[in-house]
């Protein structure tokens, strides 16, 4: 087949679009902890790693492979994993816990009793939370994880936005001697960070100068609160984005700092509104300043198989329902 | 051969630690005898004859440890604890009372103490970490975790049970109290564990089983524990009576979890008082 003139540039534009696309680099947080934790083992002897089974999944593997006798396979058998990830941490090491963060769950009285209540040095990541795990289905959607943990006493709750910030958070907990829980993502998601980033346990990030109103958002929900943001600007409303990485102990001076300035605050995450993110900022603006709120979330309901983007479209967690939900509730507040 | 003033000198102690124990548990009207008595002639060999500790400098990095992953049976630790000088003996009239350092489960800021145990099937796990950690150091220190029959039917145990055979940890010894009775009843009324010596062989452990209140079987139990080095994790079976040692307190699973009245109490001292420590067992 000859291709004539007008074929080759629409052949050629194809291949341009396709590959700007692909100069957005998307990679899962998942695997900002998988590389962060070789790196960390490298540098520090007193790092182990415990799977049960998913190392393959929350990249934990990665690890295994540099350093097998630090990396100890616990079968399908996650309180056993929890248990022995204390026992290791009162040895002196730096465990640091792997699974998806539902099967985490199975393990919360070992978690509560045995690591919260002493204050252990143990490092748990939940991996493939929130209803962005997708095809799974209900059973793999961690939705209350963060609601669990950060009622737990001592416990410190963190939720990257990107692989950087994965890869920053692994090594920052290395410096915290304290129990805490790290969330992950499956899906890959695009980089805000670069290696410049400086992470802080208990800091938030404005990612985006606002006036109408605030977004705080955490994890894959910033990604689509940047977005909601750029709708939202064609509607001449301009919003704050908050990345808040660290759900606990939360950014309370930020938050107060800047309801203050705009006295409407939108939280967005993919987790239950119920003792999220979204519960965290309404505790604090509740006791501090109170005003106009909105919480964007899945709302007290399990979700579905199905695409993420398509599970985010339908239980509301996509920019364009965001960027709605925004709109209402700034229309509240004139 | 073990020796004759050594099992004398540690069966005198048990008997010292029953009243303890008792007494404890009476001045705070709240607490768990049974299991206590159950699993005291072991704790007083373990902490008087085998484990490598130093009273004066609890956390010593090269200890033994001792995991009781049956937390409830504080008592019987504590006593031993005070005994060894962990603390002074004034702290076992706080037990379970408000403002004081012994806890109604066991708290690892008190003195001693290497797990903060009360939920049961955990502490077991916790010391696969502990033993893991040795290995990886490779200290020479053995751990020990005593768990109770009724805790066998946490599920946890099971996971611990593989996970410490799959790792080959022969520096790790468990104790199992078999008292025979929980909570409700008797363990076979509840939930019968079965061939319970079957089940761990079957797991891939060495297995020792033994009288739990002879304490010439204890000693030689723990010796020959100790020096099973073979790549499998050891458990001993000890069996025991809940109780033992008050005639109305034995397999009495009332007494699991409730403190004598005065005259229990009373009745109960004087049945310790008149134990013959050379036939006890």
């Amino acid at each position: 087949m000859r291709n004539t003139k007008k074929q080759w540039k629409k052949l050629k534009k194809l291949i341009l679009n396709r590959s700007n696309r692909m100069e957005v680099q998307k990679i899962a947080t998942r695997e900002g902890y998988g590389k962060a934790l070789v790196e960390l083992g490298k540098i520090n002897p007193k790092v182990v790693v415990v799977d049960a089974d998913l190392g393959d999944s929350t990249k934990a593997e990665h690890f295994g492979k540099e350093f097998p006798e630090r990396f100890f396979t616990m079968g399908i058998a996650e309180q056993d994993m929890i248990g022995a990830a204390a026992g290791l941490s009162v040895s002196g090491k730096i465990p640091y816990a792997s699974t998806f963060a539902v099967f985490s769950e199975r393990a919360y009285e070992f978690t509560r009793n045995i690591i919260s209540r002493n204050k252990l040095n143990v490092k748990i990541a939940g991996s493939h939370a929130g209803i962005t795990t997708g095809e799974d289905g209900k059973s793999a959607q961690a939705i209350v994880d963060i609601a669990v943990y950060r009622a737990l006493p001592n416990m410190v709750v963190l939720q990257p936005c990107d692989y950087i910030e994965a890869e920053k958070m692994v090594f920052a907990l290395a410096d915290y001697n304290g129990p805490s829980y790290m969330r992950l993502h499956r899906t890959a998601l695009p980089l805000i960070h670069d290696n410049n980033y400086k992470f802080e346990i208990g800091k938030g990030e404005i990612l985006r100068e606002g006036k109408d109103a605030v977004i705080f958002a955490s994890g894959t929900m910033v990604h689509e609160s940047l977005n909601a943001a750029e709708i939202l600007k064609n509607e001449k409303i301009i919003v704050y984005i908050v990345n808040i990485p660290t759900i606990k102990p939360i950014d309370a001076n930020l938050i107060i700092e800047l309801a203050k300035k705009t006295n409407c605050v939108i939280t967005a995450e993919d987790h239950n509104v119920i003792g999220g993110l979204g519960s965290a900022v309404a505790e604090v603006l509740g006791e501090n300043y109170p005003c106009i709120m909105k919480r964007i979330g899945v709302y007290d309901k399990y979700a579905e198989s199905g695409k993420p983007d398509e599970l985010y479209k339908k239980y509301g967690l996509d920019s364009q329902s965001i960027a709605e939900e925004v709109m209402k509730v700034v229309s509240k507040k004139k | 051969m073990v020796k004759k003033d050594l099992v004398l000198e540690l069966k005198q102690k048990a008997k010292d630690l029953r009243k303890e124990i008792l007494t404890m548990v009476y001045k705070a009207q709240s607490g768990h005898p049974g299991g206590s008595l159950s699993e005291i002639d072991i704790l007083v060999a373990l902490y008087n004859y085998k484990l490598r500790i130093d009273p004066k400098n609890p956390k010593w990095e090269d200890r033994d440890r001792f995991v009781l992953s049956k937390g409830h049976a504080s008592p019987g630790l504590y006593s031993v604890l005070a005994d060894k000088g962990y603390f002074p003996k004034s702290e076992l009239d706080g037990f379970r009372k408000i403002n004081r350092m012994l806890q109604g489960h066991p708290e690892l800021s008190t003195p001693g103490i290497d797990f903060a145990g009360g939920s049961l099937g955990q502490g077991i796990c916790f010391a696969v970490g502990i033993a893991l950690a040795c290995k990886l150091d490779k200290k020479k220190c053995k751990i020990y975790a005593m768990i109770g029959d009724g805790e066998c039917q946490e599920g946890a145990v099971w996971e611990a049970s593989m996970s410490a055979s799959f790792h080959k940890l022969d520096n790790f010894i468990v104790i199992l109290d078999k008292n025979q009775v929980q909570e409700t009843g008797m363990t076979k009324d509840v939930m019968d564990l079965g061939d319970v010596s079957a089940k761990w062989k079957a797991f891939g452990w060495n297995v020792i089983e033994i009288n739990g209140h002879d304490m010439e079987q204890i000693v030689k139990a723990l010796d020959k524990a100790e020096k099973l080095e073979n790549k499998k994790p050891t458990i001993i079976i000890s069996n025991t009576i809940k109780g033992k040692g008050v005639s109305f307190m034995e397999l009495n699973y009332k007494f699991h979890g409730k403190a004598p009245n005065d005259e229990e109490y009373k009745k109960a001292m004087e049945e310790i008082e008149k134990i013959n420590i050379k036939s006890f067992k």
